[in-house]
């Protein structure tokens, strides 16, 4: 089955982060799909992916409870496709698919826990992970995608932004750098592709895979600060209006320190965050309301409004 | 290193105040400046990690040839990878004889790119585990969890 027909209908994982500060990016990834004609077909009963927490504690039973969501997808669900939309779980699940196809321990322990909590074990192979960004480029494609544009992006200027997870470690993402079509991991262009199709102009954005210190917001908040502060100066000086995220931690990210370096390093900032499901629902003809653009800390709508989008 | 030697704090501040009214004189050398100050800042990592820099180059860059030292056992530099790649790639682009405009935002942007490696081996001097465990998908634990303490 070619990718164009599997991704019609998926298994979704939003992961906790899309039913808490990523709520906007849920609600625009599921009416985007809806007006598209693809199906999201949620994951019953969905763990913890191990997100960052439980993987520096012990990294295999963070495979384990990725393992468990592919599980349920496959085995109770039927799908051969999982969808995640977020960088941190769509990075766990590929680890851990990763990881049962190569370390024999990780296995062992996956089928113990699986055995104990009375579910089928995982088995590597059995589904094919992919973000939102795959989703809707393979499945709808850009040609499809400008054929349906009832609001242009009117030439709106946006740095996309992936962060780190998308890409990072390669070795997890086999499918990326394999020749024409396929994503990069050094300069990853599919939502750069999507936009560009929904009539936004890209600017050059050297720091589209740069590190915002996320992970560290809490432990050393003003490294993150500086380093998303750096990122928003460097979008401005490219010339983007917008910053396009596919990661709700990105995008929290960006959206508090850029208030957070105003107000304890002086460094004001106007260019907008929206994720990039936001900025297709409008361009698709979805109001501002139902792609949950009034949710962001960030409030884009007036620089939409300034370009006469939507 | 040299006894003159900046430390990275200074370098950190240079690169912070740096602007036009300063590079413009320096015509072609600032591209260079710049590119240089991304290696001390590998440098002055390495040294605070108990090594010699290197200057061997890797794809005619000593900032490459540095950073595949800095990251040989230590995943999370893979974080600063394409960071390092990006520096040489703008840096060619700001060396490159363009017209002014092109010039200059080509060396903006080479600027802010080196500023975020500033930046981001400047939080690992403080936090070393900066990158560890999203990028390189390495926990923080794994020698426990291989001696089989973890609960797994």
């Amino acid at each position: 089955m070619d990718k164009k027909t599997a991704y019609k209908k998926v298994a979704y994982y939003p992961g906790c982060a899309l039913e808490g500060t990523g709520h906007a990016y849920n609600k625009s990834t599921r009416a985007v799909g809806k007006k598209l004609g693809l199906e999201l077909e949620e994951v019953k009963n969905w763990n913890c992916c191990g997100a960052m927490e439980v993987k520096n504690i012990d990294p295999k039973i963070q495979t384990y409870l990725s393992s468990r969501v592919m599980s349920i997808a496959a085995n109770e669900m039927g799908h051969s496709v999982v969808m995640a939309p977020c960088n941190g779980c769509y990075h766990n699940l590929k680890k851990a698919e990763y990881d049962l196809a190569h370390d024999e321990g990780s296995r062992e322990v996956t089928e113990r826990l699986s055995s104990k909590a009375g579910h089928t074990t995982y088995e590597a192979g059995q589904v094919e992970t992919i973000h939102a960004l795959d989703w809707i480029k393979d499945a709808i494609g850009e040609e499809e995608l400008a054929a349906r544009v009832k609001n242009s992006l009117n030439g709106l200027k946006i740095a996309n932004y992936y962060g780190c997870m998308y890409t990072r470690p390669r070795h997890i993402f086999p499918e990326k750098d394999s020749g024409p079509g396929s994503e990069s991991t050094s300069a990853p262009h599919f939502m750069d592709d999507l936009l560009a199709a929904a009539g936004a102009e890209n600017v050059d954005f050297a720091l589209k895979t740069a590190c915002c210190g996320g992970a560290h917001t809490l432990s050393d908040a003003d490294t993150s600060t500086k380093l998303v502060a750096n990122i928003l100066i460097a979008a401005e000086e490219a010339g983007a209006e917008v910053i396009a995220t596919e990661c709700p931690t990105c995008h929290t990210g960006l959206e508090m320190h850029q208030i957070r370096a105003e107000t304890n390093f002086g460094i004001k900032t106007n260019v907008k965050v929206m994720y990039f499901t936001q900025l297709l629902g409008i361009a698709l003809g979805l109001s501002p309301r139902k792609v949950g653009l009034q949710e962001n800390v960030s409030d884009g709508r007036a620089a939409l409004k300034a370009r006469q989008i939507g | 290193m040299a006894d003159n030697a900046r430390t990275f704090a200074e370098v950190e501040q240079w690169v912070e105040g740096w602007s036009f009214d300063r590079a413009a004189p320096l015509g072609a050398a600032a591209p260079r400046q710049l590119l240089a100050a991304a290696e001390e800042i590998l440098g002055l990592w390495l040294v605070a990690h108990g090594k010699a820099p290197s200057s061997r180059k890797v794809e005619e860059f000593t900032l490459l040839g540095l950073h595949r030292q800095a990251a040989k056992g230590d995943p999370s530099f893979n974080a600063c990878r394409e960071t390092c790649r990006e520096v040489c790639y703008r840096f060619n682009l700001a060396a490159t004889d363009l017209a002014p405009a092109e010039w200059r935002a080509n060396l903006a942007t080479l600027r802010r790119v080196v500023q975020h490696l500033v930046y981001f081996v400047g939080g690992k001097m403080r936090n070393a585990q900066i990158g560890e465990f999203c990028c390189s998908s390495r926990s923080l634990r794994t020698d426990e969890a291989e001696a089989g303490l973890g609960v797994g």
